[in-house]
């Protein structure tokens, strides 16, 4: 793709991040690194229950401690609540009336060291009731089970109940008809910089620095819970050490804390979490059980496909309305299902709460899905890799739309070229023909492929805008409501905008967020950061282009059309020869007559406009387009202590139609794949006893490692979506689907038996193996 | 609480420096809050994650979990103290160009380990470099470009000799 086929000059090539030298020599600035005169330290009072109610709060003696400037409890933020939706708003800063999982915030403190906040805390006495709790799914949904919200019937946040085709006439007529459960881990989201934000009040504006990947979210809560107009609230966004969805997304108690302790003292106040309130008090991924049912012909073709599942979203909706629809939504892609049903609930529990996570929902259902393929493609001597390029979505023909059973838009579908490539960059034939077992040590390679929804179109304000501000010098501005947290978007749109004002990286500079200043944006979630902030800077360069071109035009005595910009030099298209170099035109347009500031605005119209009840019914679609990607993996079991070992040998393709970076693309997979999929397929879960998160801490929370990563061998498939701008969609939230699928069968593969309650850690394998010999023998 | 305040005499980043800190002070308290050397991370506490690691003598070490009066008489070498003026290391500039870094929390420490390494090893190989980054995790990059980058960065390095 780096050959004839790209048109680009700065498109598709391999440019190195804008971010990068800053970040390499440790001068990226994080919400941690910046401090005020006169800030005060804030820290966060917990509650040591998972459900009771608060009789009392007592904060006398912590006010009384020299160096405490200022004390809160939760009814200081009067009857403010705020969730995801309007329809969910359950949730409160600090606890009110009673907590609902366990260390839930209950008061803040700000004083003037982190030691005095701490001991503070300590001195606030709270009364508490404690209450019967629930923790499990099944038993919130029963008669008579605690409930964690009044109002909530049974504990049900969200329950979906959709059916395409007719499934059952599809299983009567299946050759094979096989049902299984799968469980998925809670999980943590897994970035290393824990939450922190500081605030402070100036020109009766509140301003706000924090670790947000949708800045303009919290920009709008804050204006709510302050009662403030939004023109009064600055939220400015640091570099941010990666967010995944959840607490980095929206809120937490410490960024409603830091607002409010700041108020109340009239100084700055920081709060940093740290590693354990991260762990057992910020959004995690579901724990979910899927129960699939699939139908297939005697040659391997799917004929329908059933699925029920039952997700843990903890305490708080947050986005779980959004996370049942994603489970299910699009799993008619990119395999060919033309019967679907599904019925699916996300439950209330006294649980830390469950929020949006890299391959959001449908990592779940994948692989769930992969694991039946596979079991079933043994039974019926289907190779794996086989049977999912028989059942794949043909990539449709330029012009040509595939809609599925439940009328999914699928304009690009690269999974085909994605498995085949795969097995060929992993030579899965001549794998398949090697001999399994060494000794005590089993080798298995396992296949995966998936879909992910780019473009995501929730309900609300959802376009994008930006502008590109020619300096006088000739330096280009780029400036977006877009949030890069790592994933490289400012690279992309610096791209963007240097392709299409023909200059070059040296001449781009992006600055963050600042609410102050730059344009309203859903912020960084559901792979819609390319599509629409892609598309708003390409205009938005297009017009500060146009107002050089004409300025060059006067100059030129031609006309503006008949001019462009190449390899910095502003030149008439039939006769080369006649230029003006960059700096000069530049000139001539900010300093004609009194002068003009040169600046392009661009706002994002592209997307759908959700079909109506597109999250209720499953019908339709909800984003832009899909991003597809495949993935083959070999793994080591040893067959005597359960230790499962990731291999480097391993391939990956990605279809995210145009890879605008390739680099950038190919990191963004391979991590994605590794650090959110395969480590739950293989190492991650939170142990939970009662509420307690019993693990919070990277030693006995485990996460992957350098030592076991796969290092893929990789191919892009080339796409060209009719629906991206220059022609992309999303890339690393398909191989985040992908990942745990592929390393779970590789352990079927190497074993024989297949692990169904992910992570398969030691302990699940060995015993696994134990109940097959065990079962054998007999 | 025994808050009395202890000397601390060494040397940070090729400078000496003389400060009283108390006796509980960790190493990051003081390269962060007292030195505002912020380029490095706190993030695990626990030693798990890396993010913090410096050099201390040249060998990589965890900021977070050593005090800093220990650090009397010897030599820590930070993230920012790495590159010579505005001419990055060779490890630097090739996880630069070759596409490792992402969100960049990670990455001081990724440096930290690899400069150790190198001093230590200028013939690492990829078994090696995955030894010295065990103790570094990455929440993004999923590893791969930042073994080749130092593995590139050490071949530059040798045939720069």
């Amino acid at each position: 793709m780096e050959g004839n086929n790209n048109k680009y000059s700065i498109l598709g090539k391999r440019m190195p991040r804008v971010d990068a030298p800053l970040k390499v020599q440790g001068q990226a600035k994080y919400a941690a690194d910046y401090e005020m005169a006169g800030m005060l330290w804030g820290k966060i009072k917990r509650a040591p229950y998972a459900h009771a109610r608060i009789k009392s709060i007592d904060t006398s003696r912590a006010e009384t401690l020299p160096g405490v400037k200022g004390v809160i409890v939760g009814k200081d933020f009067g009857d403010f609540k705020w969730g995801w939706q309007g329809n969910t708003r359950d949730e409160t800063p600090l606890a009110v009336d009673k907590v609902r999982y366990m260390h839930e915030g209950v008061a803040a403190v700000a004083a003037i060291d982190k030691d005095i906040a701490e001991e503070a805390c300590d001195l606030i006495e709270v009364e508490y009731e404690e209450l019967p709790a629930v923790f499990d799914p099944f038993e919130a949904m029963k008669e008579g089970a605690p409930l964690v919200h009044e109002e909530r019937k049974n504990n049900i946040l969200v329950e979906y109940h959709w059916d395409f085709g007719n499934v059952e006439k599809a299983f009567d007529e299946s050759y094979l008809v096989r049902e299984d459960t799968f469980c998925t881990p809670r999980m943590a989201k897994g970035y290393l910089e824990p939450p922190a934000a500081l605030a402070w009040w100036e020109h009766d504006t509140l301003h706000y620095i924090g670790a947000k990947g949708s800045p303009y979210m919290i920009w709008r809560i804050l204006g709510r819970a302050f009662n403030l107009p939004l023109s009064r609230v600055r939220v400015i966004t640091p570099i941010i050490g990666c967010d995944f969805g959840g607490t980095k997304n929206d809120g937490h108690a410490l960024d409603f804390a830091t607002c409010l302790l700041a108020k109340k003292t009239g100084r700055p106040v920081k709060i940093v979490y740290s590693q354990w309130e991260e762990l057992t008090t910020c959004l995690r991924r579901h724990g979910m059980w899927v129960n699939v049912k699939l139908g297939m012909s005697k040659d391997g073709y799917i004929k329908g496909m059933y699925t029920n599942v039952v997700a843990d979203g903890g305490a708080y909706a947050r986005m779980s309305v959004v996370t049942m629809y994603l489970c299910n939504g699009f799993s008619t892609v990119p395999y060919k299902i033309d019967n679907f049903k599904t019925d699916t609930y996300n439950v209330y529990t006294n649980n830390p709460m469950a929020a949006a996570m890299r391959g959001h929902g449908r990592y779940h259902t994948q692989y769930a899905m992969d694991g039946l393929i596979d079991m079933m493609a043994k039974e019926l001597r289907i190779d794996p890799v086989e049977i999912r390029v028989k059942n794949s979505i043909p990539n449709p023909k330029p012009g040509e739309t595939y809609y599925t059973a439940n009328k999914v838009r699928v304009a690009s579908c690269g999974v085909i070229e994605c498995l085949e490539k795969s097995a060929e960059l992993f030579e899965w034939d001549d794998y398949k023909k090697k001999e399994k077992i060494d000794g005590h040590v089993a080798r298995g390679a396992g296949v995966s492929a998936s879909a992910f929804l780019s473009g995501a179109r929730l309900t609300g304000h959802n376009s994008c805008s930006a502008t590109v501000r020619i300096n006088e010098d000739g330096a280009v501005s780029v400036q977006t409501g877009a949030t890069d947290v790592g994933m490289g978007s400012d690279t992309a749109m610096c791209m963007i905008a240097a392709e299409v004002l023909g200059l070059e990286m040296k001449d781009m500079e992006i600055k963050r967020v600042d609410t102050a200043y730059s344009y309203p944006d859903p912020g960084s979630y559901g792979s819609r950061v390319t599509i629409y902030a892609g598309e708003a800077t390409m205009r938005a360069a297009e017009e500060a282009k146009q107002q050089i071109l004409e300025a060059a035009a006067k100059e030129m005595g031609v006309l503006a059309d008949e001019l462009d910009i190449k390899d910095r030099k502003v030149i008439l298209k039939s006769d080369e020869s006649r230029f003006l170099p960059w700096l000069q035109a530049v000139r001539l347009a900010c300093y004609v007559g009194v002068g003009n500031v040169i600046v392009g605005k661009g706002v994002s119209r592209r997307g759908v406009t959700p079909a109506k009840d597109a999250f209720q019914k499953g019908i339709g679609d909800t984003g832009t387009n899909y991003g597809i990607a495949a993935q083959i993996n070999e793994v080591e079991v040893d067959l005597e202590t359960g230790v499962v070992k990731c291999l480097e040998h391993s391939s990956m393709a990605d279809d995210c139609g145009f890879p605008l970076n390739p680099t950038i693309v190919e990191t963004q997979c391979i991590g994605g794949s590794y650090h959110q999929a395969i480590s739950a397929g293989l190492y991650e879960e939170f142990v939970m006893e009662e509420g307690n998160t019993l693990n919070p801490n990277f030693v006995d929370y485990k996460r992957p490692r350098v030592y076991e990563a796969p290092f893929p061998k990789f191919h892009h498939a080339i796409t060209q979506d009719p629906f991206g701008p220059y022609g992309v969609k999303e890339c690393s939230e398909a191989t985040t689907c992908t990942g745990a699928g592929a390393v779970v069968n590789a352990i079927y593969d190497a074993t024989g038996v297949m692990i169904k309650n992910i992570p398969a850690t030691p302990e699940k394998v060995w015993r696994a193996l134990k109940d097959k010999k065990a079962q054998e023998s007999r | 609480m025994n808050s009395e305040l202890k000397d601390l005499k060494f040397k940070v980043n090729g400078k000496d420096v003389e400060l009283k800190v108390k006796p509980k002070m960790l190493l990051i308290d003081v390269l962060r809050d007292e030195l505002k050397l912020t380029g490095t991370r706190q993030s695990c506490e626990v030693s798990a994650c890396g993010a913090c690691t410096v050099n201390i003598d040249g060998k990589a070490a965890r900021a977070c979990s050593i005090l800093a009066i220990q650090l009397n008489g010897h030599e820590v070498v930070t993230i920012e103290g790495v590159a010579e003026g505005n001419k990055l290391h060779p490890i630097q500039d090739a996880m630069v160009k070759h596409g490792a870094i992402e969100c960049g929390w990670c990455t001081s420490g990724m440096v930290m380990s690899a400069r150790a390494l190198l001093f230590e090893n200028p013939k690492a190989g990829r078994e090696d470099i995955k030894r010295a980054l065990q103790g570094n995790l990455c929440a993004d990059s999923g590893y791969v470009k930042y073994v080749e980058a130092i593995e590139m960065a050490a071949e530059e390095m040798r045939s720069d000799k």
